[in-house]
């Protein structure tokens, strides 16, 4: 029975053959428990059994480790760096963004600004004058700097397997575990390609890493809680945090991660039942201000810095409110003036309240067949443009031609003509294009001549009767005088025969929302006097608000087109297809994004290899076996170490698969890095399990030809791809003649 | 020997029977008014004719299971499947059964309400706690109505209140007993039913997965179970739940399958093999088609994207223009297009690029995999063409053309290698409807493919056909199937045409397996997509916690008589408060708990947890997923996670009341509380009643004053 049970033991024991060999041979093993201790430190891998707990074993040779570690990721990234010598990929974007900073003109993006404020620092710091226009792809740089941007990201990039090789090292206390998952990392033709460029990429592994760095070191100080080094790993975190949510949006998945990680921390303080309820409220008042409070803080200055810095006018300037843009240098708002109070004749834009509202709006084009009434459309715009012009009438046509125009008062009716088309503002009860509760509105009539439901009952919100409007600040509401609905901008965007503008409606429900109130905000009326409006200038947050509301719209409008063949998420994983990010025809220098695919095939099946291993050693567990204290140990690490990876992983790659958004393949890497540890460490507890297969000198001879053979494989399989993040030129894989002659290996792989 | 006296002993619990009786009463009476197509049932009501009918559909809103049992019911009522459900408020005829159309809904969710009081009773609370369940679901408005017509969620609540129900009493059986099994059984059946009726059953089952597999869990870890026993436990937990639920799941489309025999509306968005196997339609035509195309053949190919729509290849007598509106440049052959109607242009011929005739020889030469082959059009016997021009809508791809030699150095490459990409299912031979043939050109190895664009005028609005190189183009729409085809017997242009005019002939007869038909249905129902827009009624799911919003229903064609469907806002009122509740009573019992104070004793605690994973669970897998759809939702997509909180809102009281209040003053205090709330949840009932039954008619005024929020849309006839 001792021997049955044995034999159950073992994580990471799948095959019956095996358990079969084990019987016979496994026998001798458990009289000597201390022959592996014995047997470690002449491996080179073993540290495990003697070290767990104490920080760092040999430091010598780690040091020496680390560096070799180090040494050969810069080499991998620093190769070949300034080729080739145009514009790549995406550098299209953020090298034009790092010049915007240089040149300090406004754009907008929907990604947060510190990683292109990062690129335009580096660029100005090397020596990049901001001058070259990153028009498109394919741009030959000539004699501009661009080397200290790609250097910037490729230094970043760099330390992606050094921090992998810590974070693993720390989770396992095997430095095995680690060089496997630095030595995948560092070869990974898909690595050195992303962190070679100008992208934000590098830069958003860079702080997620090193978030998850920290936050491990932090995990591993909790016998020294508020000492120095406590301290200094819990501010880390928190600002590698604001890093990561700094450069892209993914970022949010590594702060839930962390947060996660800190959460199940204070509920195993929260058991401690030695920690008095005052102890505990300190601990989470540091963690409140370490991970909440101080990276919120240089969140919120990241974009101080960045409305700071870009002060003059620039291409992004139509995506924001007139008050916001007034800011700007060399736009038309700067230091504007106009009538202060709305009169009858006057030419106005009409803005919605609703964060990031747009301008109400109408243009030639019709209604199509089988949306309501096939009249005019009136929709919501966010840009600057002639067409959203209206003029304010009173409902009779007769206006005084001489003396000073009548003002506009709470409660009179209007009537609202569209100047470019001469046509007004009308609804009837047809449902909306989209929101089918509303009505529909058009531009209806012709020279300002229409019907009754061409008028509007004006109110000011909180005003009384006689109230006058004020330009820019008063809220107003329109009502439909027919049918006693309330114009209403609902936020959602038009196919494309409404030119994917936003929706404008007559809402039946009256209650008071910003979709349903409007500011008047230019006002052209030569009768009345200008008056140089200071006008409101928006707070710090609301600008912040705004920016966001903005940078999100921008990203789910990034709907996949028609035509495009667009990335699934599961195509990622098996390495399906990668990114073009240089050249097409045979002359031209080629360079394509794609992962080693030996790697990440072997990512793929530790993943099941660690889903199998993790369920044997936790039903093991779970059952109550008794387990010899080094296969505790094991189970220990990939339940603990290994479950945070697969956590992460699963946190940077399942939310895609609920997005919307167009999605590409380089979205990937984040969840690949935690794959590529996870695989550190499941092989190395396979590995180190080989005694179960064979008695120990011959384990320990197995276990090292694994690791040799794996080391090949890695090698090999770079030595194999190395052109695809190196450059290719000659002829295409499908022909015999080219380098990457039958590497081809799917049919999807586009070199 | 017989011992005498004989007795018979029977214990009947009287409540139970009074709830059900109740139950039937408020579902069941007047079933048949009104006499009116009711909102869905315009929808659900097509598909029962068309299994009267027996004709094939397919619907991508759910597995077929509710659709059959809608239409069992129309069976046993008699309903011959003749009626056009064309408008909500048309009045069914004499002929068509009402009653029965809408009996088993009705049935099943007048069951809810006794399902719910045994289910309070095996999570452990006392009776009066399963009363209280069971008068809630007893006086849900919105319940009555939806059960009351020829609807689907009463009938998926049902089946997953049965799950959780026998899964519990599996659960409390003793262990030694075997006729849990029986429980279990019942248990992995409801779970295949409720998927079987809607895709939502699948939230509700995964829950009730992930309850048993923590139950399992616990199993593997107490250790005064033997090994053995462990095993034999997790592997039937395993065959009842896991597998069973999947064998019924495929049943179901195997009954589905075996009905709908006939061709019908949906036939298009099939393959050609599948559509074959329905009787009448493609399959009619292609009756005694020879199997093997050869050299020589005369066939028509339709491409095996269904999007935007099924179509085939085709071509006129009409060339590109040699300028299009945005000035590129074209090559000014004949157009080649993607038509998707039946047409004489849409034949072609096979051709075999090293000889001249155009006939089938004798014995005819099939083609193979890889074989490079001519097509020639049949009316037009211009050659299939591409060249390094860009196509008129996808620039990015090359131009197809009828192949005309205008003396612009510009050379004909007609040559087309076929690629049979299912040859390991089927053979090396291309064959008629059974193969699917990837069609690559020789000189550029592109592939043949439907862009999904359709042309403007020039091309009569028919759809493009380009060809793009294989690394680019989607994998997935690059199939072709032969679909009508003959042995061509004649040289001359002029009678081919005659041929291609005249209708084909001869006899075979092709089967699919089922599996092949299940995969693909199954396929084509997770992917066709309808376009989804907003409804006049649809709403967002946070909308329904707090009942924004409502559903018109019906309206009589001349009164104000008209049935919506509103919850009774009373107990939609106690149900949100308990669900509050609980979460915050689990924290504060969570946080002191983890402070080693242990306020209740470890049995009551585990039936605590064990009302939480089910009813806080149950709520939040069918609430939080809807949040994530981009789905047209409505109102009664909320019922299921209203129900469980309905089962939550008493057992909650419960606790309260012998575990929270220490003085007999607030037990009294919350009893009185309790039984006011339940008066109220009555008068509330009562007061919606006629929305709910559509009877009374009441006046606009009435109507007004139900009108509680200003949102809901409630309709007033203009006199």
């Amino acid at each position: 029975m001792e021997d049955y049970k044995k034999q159950w033991n073992t994580p990471g024991d799948t095959s019956t053959l095996r358990k079969r060999k084990n019987l016979s041979e496994n026998t001798p093993l458990s009289k000597d428990p201390g022959r592996w201790t014995q047997d470690d430190p002449g491996s080179s891998n073993g540290t495990l059994a003697e070290c767990h707990g104490s920080d760092s074993n040999n430091p010598p040779a780690t040091l020496l480790l680390l560096l070799v570690v180090a040494s050969l990721s810069f080499s991998t990234r620093f190769h070949r760096l300034s080729e080739p010598s145009h514009v790549c990929w995406d550098e299209t974007h953020f090298g034009k963004m790092g010049s915007y900073y240089i040149n300090r003109s406004f754009f907008f993006d929907v990604h947060p600004p510190l990683g292109k404020m990062l690129i335009g620092l580096a660029g100005y710091l090397t020596g990049y004058d901001g001058t070259f226009p990153f028009v498109k792809p394919g741009d030959k740089y000539e004699d501009h700097n661009y080397v200290g941007m790609r250097g910037f990201c490729a230094v970043l990039g760099s330390f992606l397997p050094i921090f992998a090789y810590l974070i693993v090292l720390e989770l396992s206390q095997s430095s095995t575990a680690a060089l496997i998952t630095a030595a995948v990392l560092i070869f990974d033709t898909g690595c050195i390609t992303i962190s070679q460029y100008i992208l934000l990429d590098p830069i958003l592994m860079f702080f997620i890493l090193a978030a998850v760095l920290c936050m491990v070191k932090f995990n591993h100080l909790t016998q020294r809680s508020f000492s120095a080094s406590w301290w200094f790993w819990l501010v880390m975190t928190g600002a590698s945090l604001t890093g990561a949510l700094g450069v892209k949006f993914v970022g949010l998945f590594v702060i839930l991660l962390v947060g996660l990680n800190t959460i199940s921390d204070l509920w195993r303080l929260l058991g401690d039942l030695s920690l008095s309820m005052v102890d505990i409220a300190k601990h989470l008042v540091a963690r409140v201000v370490g991970l909440i409070i101080l990276p919120l803080f240089l969140y919120v200055t990241i974009f101080a810095i960045h409305f700071v810095v870009l002060n003059k006018s620039g291409p992004g300037d139509g995506f924001f409110s007139s008050a916001f843009q007034s800011r700007l240098i060399g736009n038309n708002l700067h230091n504007a003036s106009m009538p202060e109070y709305l009169a009858y004749g006057s030419t106005i834009t009409v803005k919605n309240l609703r964060i990031a509202g747009g301008y109400l709006h109408s243009h030639w084009h019709l209604y199509p067949e089988g949306v309501g009434a096939k009249q005019q459309q009136v929709t919501a715009y966010l840009h600057k443009d002639y067409n959203n012009v209206w003029r304010v009438h009173k409902q009779d046509h007769n206006e005084s031609q001489s003396g000073p125009p009548d003002l506009v008062r709470h409660g009179d009716i209007i009537r609202l003509e569209h100047k470019e088309t001469t046509r007004n503002l009308h609804s009837h009860l047809h449902e909306a294009p989209l929101t089918k509760k509303h009505f529909q509105v058009t531009g209806y009539g012709m020279n300002g001549t229409g019907d009754l439901n061409d008028l509007w009952q004006l109110e000011v919100c909180g005003g009384k009767k006689g109230d006058l409007v004020k330009v820019l600040r008063s809220k107003v509401r329109f009502l439909h005088r027919a049918t006693g609905c309330v114009l209403y901008s609902s936020g959602k965007t038009l196919p494309k025969w409404g030119w994917e503008q936003v929706e404008v409606t007559c809402s039946p429900y009256l209650k008071e929302t910003p979709s349903s109130q409007w500011n008047i905000e230019d006002h052209i009326n030569p009768k009345l006097p200008n008056i140089s409006l200071s006008l409101l200038k928006p707070h710090f947050l609301e600008i912040l608000l705004e920016s966001h509301i903005v940078m999100i719209r921008g990203n789910s409008g990034l709907k996949p087109k028609d035509n495009e063949m667009n990335s699934k998420p599961w195509h990622w994983p098996i390495n399906y297809q990668g990114l073009r990010f240089s050249g097409v025809n045979e002359t031209e220098y080629r360079v394509y994004l794609l992962g080693n695919p030996v790697l990440w095939w072997m990512n793929l099946a530790s993943l099941g290899l660690y889903l199998i291993m993790s369920a044997v050693a936790s039903v093991a567990l779970q059952r109550g076996f008794s387990l010899e204290p080094k296969r505790k140990e094991h189970a220990h690490v990939l339940l603990r170490g290994g479950g945070l990876l697969l956590l992460g992983w699963l946190l940077h790659y399942a939310p895609f698969y609920t997005m919307g958004r167009v999605l590409y393949y380089h979205h990937y890497f984040p969840a690949m890095l935690f794959s590529s540890m996870l695989t550190g460490i499941t092989l190395d507890v396979l590995f180190r399990s080989a005694d179960l297969l064979l008695r120990p000198p011959y384990s320990d001879w197995l276990q090292r030809a694994g690791l040799m053979g794996l080391l090949f494989t890695v090698l090999y399989s770079f030595y194999l791809f190395h052109p695809l993040s190196y450059g290719m030129t000659g002829p295409l894989a499908h022909e015999p003649g080219s380098s990457m002659a039958g590497l081809k290996w799917m049919d999807s792989w586009e070199f | 020997m017989l011992h005498l006296p004989l007795m018979v002993t029977a214990q009947v619990d009287l409540v139970l029977v009074l709830v059900t009786v109740l139950s039937l009463w408020t579902r069941l009476c007047h079933l048949s008014y009104p006499n009116a197509v009711v909102f869905d049932e315009v929808y659900y009501g097509q598909f029962v004719s068309l299994y009267m009918k027996r004709v094939f559909f397919i619907d991508d809103s759910g597995p077929p299971l509710g659709h059959m049992i809608l239409a069992l019911g129309a069976y046993l009522g008699g309903f011959d499947g003749n009626f056009a459900w064309n408008r909500i408020g048309a009045e069914y005829p004499c002929s068509v059964s009402v009653w029965t159309l809408r009996f088993l809904p009705a049935l099943c969710g007048a069951l809810c309400v006794p399902l719910v009081y045994l289910l309070t009773l095996e999570l452990k609370f006392s009776h009066l706690s399963a009363l209280g369940a069971a008068l809630l679901l007893l006086l849900e408005n919105s319940l009555i109505v939806q059960s009351r017509f020829m609807l689907l969620e009463s009938v998926l609540i049902f089946f997953v209140l049965l799950a959780f129900f026998s899964y519990l009493c599996f659960y409390n059986a003793p262990s030694s007993s075997w006729f849990r099994y029986g429980w279990l059984l019942l248990c992995g059946a409801s779970c295949g039913a409720a998927i079987g009726v809607k895709y939502m059953g699948l939230f509700s089952y995964l829950l009730l997965l992930g309850v048993a597999s923590l139950h399992t869990w616990n199993l593997i870890g107490d250790r005064t179970v033997s090994h053995l026993s462990v095993c034999v436990q997790c592997v039937c937990r395993f065959f009842c739940l896991l597998v069973l639920p999947v064998l019924l799941y495929v049943f179901w489309f195997y009954v589905h399958l075996s009905i709908l025999s006939h061709s019908g509306p949906h036939d298009q968005l099939m393959s050609s093999a599948f559509q074959a196997s329905l009787r009448g339609g493609l399959s009619r035509i292609t009756q005694g088609q020879p199997l093997e195309v050869a050299y020589g053949s005369q066939v028509t190919l339709k491409s095996s994207a269904s999007q935007p729509i099924p179509c085939w290849l085709h071509s006129h007598k009409a060339n590109y223009p040699i300028r299009y509106e945005n000035g590129r440049g074209s090559s000014h052959q004949q157009q080649v297009t993607c038509y998707p109607f039946k047409d004489v242009n849409n034949w072609w011929i096979v051709k075999d690029p090293d000889r001249q005739e155009m006939m089938v020889s004798s014995p005819p030469r099939p083609v193979r995999h890889g074989d490079v082959i001519q097509l020639v059009h049949g009316m037009t016997s211009r050659f299939l063409n591409s060249h390094d021009v860009a196509a008129p809508m996808s620039p990015h791809a090359q131009e197809v053309s009828g192949y005309i030699n205008f003396n612009v150095s510009m050379a004909a490459q007609n040559l087309w290698r076929v690629d049979i990409s299912n040859r390991e299912v089927e053979s090396d031979v291309w064959k008629t409807i059974l193969s699917e043939v990837r069609l690559i050109h020789v000189n550029t190895s592109a592939v043949l493919k439907l862009s999904g664009v359709s042309l403007p005028d020039w091309g009569f609005r028919q759809l493009e056909i380009v060809a793009e190189k294989l690394f680019k183009a989607n994998t997935g729409n690059l199939g072709w199937t032969v679909e009508e085809h003959r042995y061509g017997t004649s040289q001359e242009q002029k009678e081919r045409e005659v041929e291609l005019h005249s209708p084909s002939h001869i006899d075979v007869d092709r089967k699919i397996s089922f599996w092949a038909k299940f995969l693909e249905l199954q396929w084509k129902m997770l992917t066709v997509k309808q376009e989804d827009s907003e409804h006049k009624y649809s709403s967002s799911p946070l909308e329904w916690i707090t009942m924004e919003t409502n559903i018109a229903y019906w309206l009589h064609s001349s009164s104000n008589a008209q049935i919506h469907l509103i919850g009774n806002p009373v107990s939609w009122g106690v149900a949100n408060f308990s669900l509050l509740a609980y979460q915050v009573l689990a924290v504060f019992y969570l946080l002191r708990r983890r402070r080693g104070f242990k306020d209740l004793p470890h049995g009551v605690w585990c039936k605590f947890v064990c009302l939480g994973c089910v009813c806080v669970g149950g709520w939040l897998v069918n609430f939080v997923p809807f949040l994530l759809m981009e789905k047209t939702l409505f109102l009664y997509h909320y019922l299921p996670a209203l129900c469980y909180l309905y089962l939550l809102s008493p057992a909650l009281l419960e606790h309260m009341h012998t575990h929270l209040l220490s003085s007999v003053t607030y037990q009294r205090a919350l009893c009185v509380w309790a039984s006011a709330v339940l008066l109220s949840v009555f008068l509330s009932y009562r007061t919606f009643c006629p929305l709910t039954y559509g009877n009374p008619e009441l006046s606009a005024n009435e109507l007004r004053g139900l009108k509680w929020r200003d949102s809901w849309d409630i309709l007033y006839r203009r006199r």
